[in-house]
């Protein structure tokens, strides 16, 4: 079954499960196909994307995701905005250094993350939720 | 919407008093809608069912989907959707069989005439409309257990282990591996090392899309459980854009040995069990 999407709006998703990161992934991929990026930028978008939906939903406790075709003039890209209200993410130092983890994971998901996407930024506290935003441009 | 009393007798006559009519009219009501994706004797039959059972609620008590009464009503008209369902019908093809009762009973409607014709009529829809409402959620709960049937099929088909060699098992991974698979792939893998005693095992990953911390957190495990049984792993189908990916997120495969291709994994291990056995034939000599 296909649907048509257009591309030219954002596409909301909710994450509330496992298939719903599936979905992120897919929706993420057609997008940046969408966007012209190459296979290795869609491939780095797409697990940055995963990585993100996953901490949303198992640290935010379920939230949303967004996703955007971006066109600043020169080169098309894809940005991706990440948000919940769970408890949010107190010492974000911490959170982002290599190998730490407090759910069993890699401890490699958030960091990870940002070193395969070109922009990132975060905006986070303790009680407060979590907003990720992370753009990938086109080379 | 229930019935009230008085309507529910009307209804009830207006449906006995015209048996043939009704369901000459309904079944050629549904055809057009159908297109002939259905007999028309089959038709016939499931909505003289339908019919009968209608009937058999008015005689009971109050026509009404909910009634205690109306068991037969609601097991015919589950047994229409999941007919429906099975033989790829849309839902709207599932409900319109339902709705079609309408025109019929309007048309025996304005025959019979009369002041009640319109309070009737309303009434009468409103209990066709909770019968449709009924299909269509039998339509849809039937639906989702043939998802959720094929979802589990799926996982059994998507993880078979396969003999490569004397010694030499592979697991081509396909699509998605999320926690579920990945426990699947791990006993399947596991127990078909202990049955074949393999001393290797390669996990290919070409046909995984994507692999973030949480794929390569499984495929880790199995390879440290696998080691644990004594047996080698080796990962394969490492294509550049994975591999880029793998660098960038920093996940580290450590000693495990990683091949590009399911050839070359095989070249690895046959070159490893190969000096094994001209070490074991020297032995001998």
């Amino acid at each position: 079954m296909t649907t048509g999407i257009d591309l030219s709006q954002p596409q909301a998703q909710a994450i509330r499960s496992d298939e719903d990161v599936v979905r992120v992934r897919q929706l993420v991929r057609t997008v940046a196909v969408a966007a012209k990026l190459s296979l290795v930028d869609q491939t780095k978008v797409v697990t940055a994307a995963s990585e993100l939906a996953r901490n949303t939903l198992v640290y935010g406790g379920g939230g949303s995701v967004e996703v955007t075709t971006m066109d600043n003039g020169r080169r098309r890209g894809v940005r991706i905005v990440f948000a919940d209200s769970g408890p949010g993410i107190a010492d974000l130092d911490l959170a982002l250094t290599d190998g730490y983890t407090t759910g069993g994971g890699l401890g490699l998901g958030l960091s990870g993350a940002r070193r395969l996407v070109d922009e990132f930024d975060i905006d986070t506290g303790a009680g407060r939720g979590t907003r990720i935003t992370v753009t990938k441009w086109a080379r | 919407m229930a019935l009230n009393a008085e309507e529910s007798g009307r209804l009830a006559a207006l449906l006995s008093e015209h048996v043939d009519q009704v369901t000459q009219r309904w079944t050629e009501a549904v055809a057009v809608q159908l297109r002939g994706r259905l007999s028309q004797a089959e038709l016939r039959r499931q909505l003289q069912e339908l019919h009968r059972a209608i009937l058999t609620t008015a005689e009971n008590g109050i026509v009404d989907v909910d009634a205690e009464h109306a068991a037969e009503l609601r097991a015919v008209l589950g047994e229409l959707s999941r007919g429906r369902a099975r033989q790829g019908f849309s839902a709207t093809e599932t409900a319109i069989s339902v709705y079609a009762l309408k025109e019929v009973l309007l048309e025996l409607l304005e025959a019979r005439g009369g002041e009640s014709v319109l309070r009737d009529f309303v009434a009468f829809s409103g209990l066709i409309d909770q019968m449709g409402l009924f299909t269509f959620e039998s339509f849809v709960r039937t639906r989702e257990g043939l998802i959720a049937d094929q979802a589990e099929q799926l996982l059994e088909l998507s993880t078979p282990v396969v003999k490569l060699w004397d010694g030499v098992v592979a697991v081509p991974l396909v699509g998605t591996l999320d926690s579920a698979r990945a426990q699947v792939v791990m006993e399947r893998l596991l127990q078909t090392l202990v049955d074949t005693g393999s001393p290797y095992a390669i996990i290919d990953i070409t046909g995984v899309p994507a692999v973030d911390t949480q794929v390569a957190q499984h495929v880790l495990k199995t390879v440290v459980a696998a080691r644990l049984m004594g047996a080698e792993c080796i990962i394969s189908g490492i294509r550049p854009q994975i591999a880029q990916t793998i660098v960038a997120l920093g996940i580290e495969f450590g000693d495990i040995a990683t091949k590009a291709s399911l050839a070359d994994a095989l070249r690895h291990v046959l070159r490893l069990s190969g000096v094994e056995t001209s070490r074991r034939s020297r032995r001998g000599a």
